[in-house]
């Protein structure tokens, strides 16, 4: 049976991994190569690069950060923000990355998933989506969570399945730097309906909230950032947790 | 010298990488007769659609020569498919090296595809795995899959039972990415370099 993987993700800015909250008030928190290289070593099973490099110079950058990641990292690795072209991602897969991740531009441009997925195959293409519940309606949002899209999780989530998409990346806004926990029943009902993978991301505070999202919540997967970067949960500790609660997963 | 098949395929940047983290020296990328028939190991990298894959290889003349080889050759993922009979994908004719056949995993239950992650290697039986333990998990990412056969050296499951690699003379092939499944990524790669 296929493993239920943990996920760290490192945002990046100049070369350097920060990490906010409701992102927002960034701390640097250490070098995103050796950062990745010791995630590795522990036995995370994929990791999240995201760019939050404002200027050009910064995304320079971090496509060289991307050739040094993939020299030196022996497990896979999504890279996202800022791409919003076919030129992007192709840039990114010549630097060795093995998965972009597109957000606000596929829901300025849809086609973009087709574009990517066609060229590079569905297995390249994760749709990272973080919605928030207004009205009592699951809602796309762009920019940090502050601007909300027309476009609803879950037929948003489908038309990217449809489109080529590879894997979903759902993050809660409402829950993303609490230490909470996840919405397990929207979960459970995305990740029911999804013929692809699902990541869930954005509120586990405990070794409970991982083990939920991934049984209850049915995810394939678990992406955090704090709980990994400030030593909370260690990444060796939390999966031994997580197979003796009889999950499937690589140690 | 080792050489890594050079055609339109994708992602071949991993696949190098993880060959100088054996510390081989550098890997040659190259799509030249003379390179690939005097290499001491071939690697036939491949992400993508492999009828794209092995329109790629025939346009080139590769096909040709990579049948035509005598050392040891290492298929990974569309690499280890397009050494089949035939594949579903684009219901493209294989190079015909593995007497089995690629399809692509139905859908059924709560069942995902691709087939993305760390899954297990078992029945384990040729020396491309020694040092490597029955259970051992590896990276996979695909939808289609090539039946257990004759030719099968270690099974997994998703959904259902298929090759997690195969073996025939000198082709061998592996449907998971050694280049990206960790330090037993990189024994099966070293035994590989090594036989």
């Amino acid at each position: 049976m296929v493993a239920k993987r943990i996920i760290p993700c490192l945002d990046v800015r100049d070369g350097k991994t920060v990490k906010g909250v409701h992102f927002l008030d960034l701390r640097e928190v250490g070098d995103a190569v050796d950062l990745g290289a010791k995630y590795a070593a522990e036995g995370a099973d994929e990791l999240v690069y995201l760019d939050i490099s404002a200027t050009l110079e910064g995304r320079k950058t971090f496509t060289r950060l991307v050739s040094s990641i993939s020299e030196r990292i022996d497990i896979p690795f999504t890279v996202g923000g800022g791409i919003s072209s076919l030129a992007d991602a192709a840039r990114l897969l010549e630097a060795g990355a093995d998965k972009v991740s597109i957000n606000s531009a596929a829901i300025r441009t849809p086609g973009l998933i087709d574009e990517i997925a066609g060229h590079f195959g569905n297995q390249f293409v994760v749709v990272a989506i973080d919605a928030r519940k207004i009205g009592g309606r699951w809602t796309a949002t762009t920019h940090g969570g502050s601007r909300p899209t027309d476009r609803e999780l879950f037929s948003w989530a489908h038309e990217a399945q449809e489109r080529g998409a590879g894997e979903i990346l759902f993050t809660s806004m409402d829950h993303d730097g609490t230490k909470r926990g996840y919405p397990v029943p929207t979960f459970a009902a995305l990740c029911g309906s999804l013929t692809i993978p699902v990541i869930a991301s954005g509120g586990a505070g405990s070794i409970g909230d991982i083990a939920e999202v991934l049984t209850e919540g049915k995810a394939d997967a678990a992406l955090a950032a704090s709980i990994f970067h400030y030593g909370e949960i260690p990444i060796p500790t939390l999966k031994a947790a997580l197979a003796a609660r009889g999950i499937a997963i690589r140690q | 010298m080792i050489a890594v098949v050079e055609y339109e395929a994708g992602n071949v940047r991993s696949v190098l990488n993880a060959l100088r983290r054996c510390g081989i020296g550098d890997p040659v990328l190259t799509a030249r007769e003379d390179l690939l028939k005097a290499a001491d190991k071939v690697i036939l990298p491949g992400v993508g659609d492999a009828s794209v894959a092995l329109e790629s290889l025939r346009r080139a003349g590769l096909d040709r020569i990579i049948l035509a080889l005598e050392r040891p050759v290492l298929g990974i993922c569309v690499g280890m498919q397009i050494l089949c009979e035939r594949t579903e994908e684009g219901n493209a004719e294989g190079l015909g090296i593995f007497r089995t056949a690629v399809r692509r995993f139905r859908p059924s239950g709560d069942l995902k595809i691709p087939h993305m992650g760390w899954n297990t290697l078992s029945a384990l039986q040729n020396p491309l795995f020694d040092g490597l333990e029955e259970g051992t998990y590896v990276y996979y990412v695909h939808s289609y899959y090539a039946d257990i056969c004759p030719d099968t050296i270690a099974r997994t499951e998703h959904g259902i039972p298929f090759s997690a690699a195969l073996c025939r003379g000198n082709f061998f092939g592996t449907q998971f990415h050694p280049e990206k499944s960790g330090p037993a990524g990189a024994r099966i790669l070293r035994n590989f370099l090594s036989l």
